[in-house]
């Protein structure tokens, strides 16, 4: 028979096992198996790219172009051509005057569009409840912020000179999307429209002008214009997109993503588990069929190519029904996410649908390709002979490729190795540890034989199947683990990181402050009753040298690495690290017993060491206002930049930065409300930067708020994969049970009696799977805390208590209703079927 | 058409080996109907095993039209089953997946033969199946069952058919028009059958009968 013959009837075999209910519950499997993760994946998708925008706001824009010269008109109409959106941005600093003061403020003239990214919103009269602005100042009109009303005290209707224009106030803007990207632009804000721009006649020769394209539109266009602008950006040209924003958005991104990727990974593995289980069934319900095709000649390698093609077909199919109801699922998770968070989510790429195939192909072949192959083994003497068994000796192939299969979907969604890896350890040790203590504690139950005989049924059910119940306590306990991981510790994890965000974190920073300013700082602080913060110096310079090479922004293709070589760092010098660093390589200088360190070293952060290839030992040179001085990088720092702190890249020790230009920073907690304490510092000192970092972090919490939102949903789907595994878990035993309980009713043994006896199995195989699954998920949350979160975690004894309790009564209860049928059918009309 | 020289089957449980058929030999001819009887446990099922090439000997051979069947390996065998024999078993097995209709389509599916349906619908008419093809295994009852199992046997025309206790399962008036049905169709298509039963009035059917005690034969 050629191969398409072949094919045919493998398919109508297919067809006939179908139709007879044999491969429903490899079908549920693979399709909740392939819905969840498609799901997840196109929920995830979308979440993910809903999280980029949303982080976009911050930019105002996708992609940002700026330069200190006009940019050209071809900047503009490529972006134009690949139907981007597109708004210019003018940003300078000019004097404001109004009601007979001045102040020094951030002037942002701005075209129709913008922001594209973002909110902007405005009041009429302050303090009063805001409104999105939908448009940009009329042209003759300007809106400018609470800081700059406050300063020069001024009421909507006044007019501000900006320039040789008088312009009257028609709005206070309440927030603004790009304001707080960078510190540069804190000061008060006059935002206009760009036609009234000439008039100010601030734009001369030597005006420190920042001039902005913005665009926003689909990723691969804002992708295919980041290319194009990339080949040709000169000096004093920069691109900035959220890639390149500030750190602790990244992070907070980071971490995002790792929380989605973990809900993805439990649901493959609950899913292979239910897969397992329900390959499994199949071998034991097709030993006749095999045996019966061998005896009417058919050859071994021909009923396994028959089984083979027959188990592709039903993994396509399944992973159709699957993609479809992952889409579908998402749709409606999107619609109900949608109700509850602002952030519109963009249409979800064809990718996840791609991923779903490829998981339910790899899931079915990986866990039922060791049972097909042993089928082809079925002795045709299985005909004469009904207690030929099922050929043994693919078992353990079955568990290592089952696992392989896994371990390569678990790296492939994690996307990254260490957690990849981590997840993957801790599932195989998990199903080890299971295995064996589920082995152990079903031996040692089972010497129980004293109370009652549905008991002792029930018990002896566990230890004659012994092999197939310590499968169901370990599929079961990493099931009710992935669960439990995801509920209890999640919530956990997510709550230590938010508490890690100390709600008194620093919301205010004072740039600039002048060495001179210090103690007349000092005296005000005191005055107001606050501690005074502690202050930081900042040299500003330009890295020009490593080693001996010159470092040009072009020498690197990471981003990150060609901005930072572009741009001023942030240098500082102290004698002790602060409290939010960790050491990770080299060493802090010793200052103990007033030591004085060599003064010509760094430590640098870790992160920005990497992104430029620096190591420890390297020399760097810096150059501040044309004088340039080196010194050798001699440790290296991880940051916490969820701290809020003041941080800087490069620390050194005294004696290295004091000659240069040198102004001190600060961050402190500002109490709500305590508005005119920045009032009346700005009067004393109107030179001083206040950037207030509250809208910052407001928007990073809100993003976190979010992501645990995400997770709960796509939790949801991956309870329902664990209900498929409970399932598959009980079907997988069906057969043994409807024989064994009519032997026992022929016997007569009472329903109730058969009843309590199951309710009792299943008791004690959920008592072990939530011992396990408990254990199991705290090792994990302490695993995750402490490599991945950074967050110390102490083991919850809720996870055990709910771990235990929940799921003695969810698989009892679930194990009764699955074999109720079981204690329903008639006693003869199973010894027929099962003659 | 078969020819046995020297069969013997051990098998070894623990550290004590059983011979379950010793030194048995015997030819038949093409066309011949006979009975192998014997008390249970006397190696009756065994021997039908190896005559079918299930399972291999310890020592001696069988001939099936000329060829030695264990001069072959067992998709050899299951080759040699495809074309040239049938089987009844006291079980029916039947695939319960499958309808009447369909597990009488397999032996023809499984060799590639054309109409395999049609064949299969016309074997069951005759066997008195007609308005029973589309249920399943199931849902008929034993001597229905084991007439779909006869009709699967004689699909493909064999010239050898083996009958492990055809009426084994059965009552008395159901295994009498088994063994009628079986016969007819073995004259009509001039099988050799050989039977393995220890019905009195079965094997008084057959032309010839071997009778097996403690795996020897008598």
């Amino acid at each position: 028979m050629g191969w398409i013959g072949e094919i045919r009837l493998a398919l109508r075999l297919l067809a006939r096992d179908w139709r007879a209910g044999e491969l429903t519950l490899l079908a549920v499997a693979v399709v909740v198996a392939v819905a969840s993760v498609t799901t997840v994946g196109f929920f995830t998708d979308r979440v993910h790219q809903a999280l980029n925008r949303q982080a976009n706001q911050l930019l105002g824009a996708d992609l940002v172009v700026s330069a200190d010269r006009p940019l050209d008109a071809q900047f503009a109409d490529e972006a134009k051509r690949l139907g981007l959106q597109v708004t210019h941005m003018l940003r300078f600093p000019s004097m404001a005057a109004g009601n007979g003061q001045t102040v020094l403020a951030e002037i942002k003239a701005v075209t129709a569009g913008y922001p594209q990214r973002g909110e902007l919103r405005i009041t009429d009269v302050l303090y009063t409840p805001d409104r999105r602005a939908g448009s940009i100042p009329a042209s003759g009109t300007v809106w400018v912020d609470e800081k700059l009303l406050t300063r020069l005290q001024l009421k909507p209707g006044d007019t501000v000179e900006v320039g040789q224009s008088r312009l009257p106030v028609s709005a206070i803007i309440t927030q603004e999307p790009d304001s707080a990207i960078g510190f540069i632009n804190a000061g008060p804000r006059v935002m206009m429209n760009q036609a009234d721009v000439a008039a100010t006649g601030l734009v001369q020769v030597g005006s420190r002008i920042r001039y902005r394209v913005q665009v926003a539109g689909s990723p691969n266009a804002v992708d295919a214009y980041r290319a194009w602008v990339d080949a040709r950006l000169q000096p004093g040209q920069r691109v900035e997109s959220i890639q390149d924003a500030r750190p602790e958005i990244r992070s907070a991104l980071d971490r995002a993503e790792k929380f989605l990727n973990l809900a993805a990974l439990f649901s493959v593995v609950l899913a292979a588990v239910a897969v397992a289980l329900a390959a499994r069934r199949f071998l034991q319900r097709h030993l006749d069929a095999c045996a019966v095709m061998r005896c009417h000649g058919a050859s071994r390698g021909r009923v396994v190519r028959l089984y083979v093609v027959q188990f592709i077909a039903l993994g396509l199919v399944a992973s159709i029904v699957g993609s479809v109801a992952g889409f579908l699922a998402q749709h409606a998770l999107a619609l109900w996410l949608g109700s509850l968070v602002t952030v519109e989510l963009p249409g979800a790429g064809a990718m996840p649908a791609l991923h779903g195939f490829v998981t339910g192909l790899a899931l079915l072949l990986g866990f039922s390709l060791p049972p097909l192959l042993a089928l082809g083994n079925v002795p045709p003497l299985r005909v004469l002979r009904r207690d030929i068994g099922a050929p043994g000796g693919m078992g353990w192939f079955a568990y290592v490729l089952g696992a392989v299969v896994i371990g390569g979907l678990i790296l492939w969604k994690a996307g990254e190795l260490r957690l990849g890896l981590l997840v993957f350890g801790g599932f195989v040790a998990a199903m080890l540890v299971a295995g064996l203590l589920a082995w152990g504690v079903i031996i040692a139950v089972s010497q129980l034989r004293s109370t009652g005989v549905s008991w002792r049924f029930g018990i002896a059910n566990l230890r004659r199947r012994r092999l197939a119940s310590v499968l169901q306590v370990a599929a079961l306990g990493v099931g009710v683990m992935a669960l439990l991981t995801l509920t209890i510790i999640r919530g956990e994890l997510l709550q230590l990181w938010q508490d890690s965000l100390p709600p008194d974190a620093p919301n205010r920073f004072i740039v600039n402050i002048q060495k001179d300013q210090v103690p007349a700082l000092e005296k005000f602080f005191a005055a107001q009753n606050i501690t005074m913060p502690e202050l930081h110096p900042m040299v500003r310079g330009r890295l020009i040298k490593i080693n001996e090479r010159a470092v040009s922004s072009a020498d690197y293709t990471d981003d990150r690495a060609r901005r930072l070589a572009d741009r001023e760092f942030n240098l500082s010098w102290a004698t002790k690290m602060q409290k939010d660093n960790l050491l990770v390589a080299g060493q802090w200088w010793d200052t103990s017993g007033n030591k004085k360190p060599r003064s010509d070293q760094f430590s640098m952060e870790d992160g920005i060491a990497r992104a430029l290839g620096i190591k420890i030992g390297d020399v760097l040179t810096f150059d501040s206002a044309g004088s340039s001085y080196a010194a050798e990088v001699t440790s290296l720092r991880k940051v916490d930049w969820d701290s809020f702190n003041v941080n800087f890249f490069l620390v050194a020790p005294p004696g290295l930065l004091e000659q240069q230009p040198v102004s001190f920073v600060t961050s402190f907690y500002l109490p709500p409300g305590n508005v005119e304490l920045l009032n009346a510092l700005v009067k004393q000192f109107p030179n001083f930067l206040l950037i207030d970092v509250a809208q910052v972090l407001n928007q990073v919490q809100a993003m976190i708020t979010q992501v645990s939102r995400a997770v709960q949903f796509v939790f949801l789907f991956t309870l329902l994969a664990g209900l498929v595994v409970l399932y598959a878990a009980i079907a997988s035993t069906q057969d043994e049970r409807l024989y064994q309980a009519t032997m026992m009713r022929t016997l007569g043994a009472s329903r109730a009696q058969l009843a309590r006896a199951n309710i009792a199995e299943f008791a004690v195989i959920g008592a072990l799977a939530g011992l396990i699954a408990a254990a199991g998920a705290n090792a994990l949350g302490y695993a995750l805390a402490s490599r991945i979160v950074n967050v110390g975690y102490t083991f919850s004894p809720t996870v055990w208590a709910v771990g235990i309790a929940c799921s003695i009564v969810g698989i009892a209860a679930a194990g009764y209703l699955g074999t109720r049928q079981v204690l329903r059918i008639s006693p003869l009309r199973v010894l027929r079927q099962l003659s | 058409m078969v020819r046995v020289a020297q069969l013997t089957k051990q098998v070894t449980t623990g550290d004590s080996t059983l011979t379950i058929l010793r030194d048995v030999s015997f030819s038949i001819a093409a066309g011949e109907a006979v009975a192998v009887v014997g008390a249970s446990g006397s190696g009756k099922s065994t021997l039908l095993g190896l005559l079918a090439g299930l399972d291999t000997p310890t020592s001696g051979s069988v001939q099936v039209d000329g060829q030695d069947l264990f001069a072959l390996d067992e998709d050899g065998r299951a080759a040699l089953r495809a074309q040239m024999l049938g089987f009844v078993f006291q079980s029916f097995n039947l695939l319960p997946a499958m309808t009447a209709l369909e597990n009488v389509m397999l032996p023809l599916e499984l060799a590639g033969a054309p109409d395999a349906a049609g064949a299969a619908r016309e074997l069951l008419g005759r066997v008195g199946l007609a308005a029973r093809l589309t249920h399943y295994p199931k849902q008929l009852s034993g001597g229905e069952q084991q007439r779909v199992a006869i009709a699967r046997a004689f699909v493909t025309k064999p010239a050898l058919l083996l009958a492990d206790e055809p009426t084994g399962n059965l009552d008395a008036a159901t295994g009498a028009e088994i063994i009628k049905l079986m016969f007819e169709l073995n004259r009509e298509q001039g099988a050799t059958l050989i039977l393995v039963t220890h019905d009195a009035e079965l094997s008084q059917r057959c032309g010839r009968v071997l009778q097996l005690v403690g795996g020897v034969l008598q």
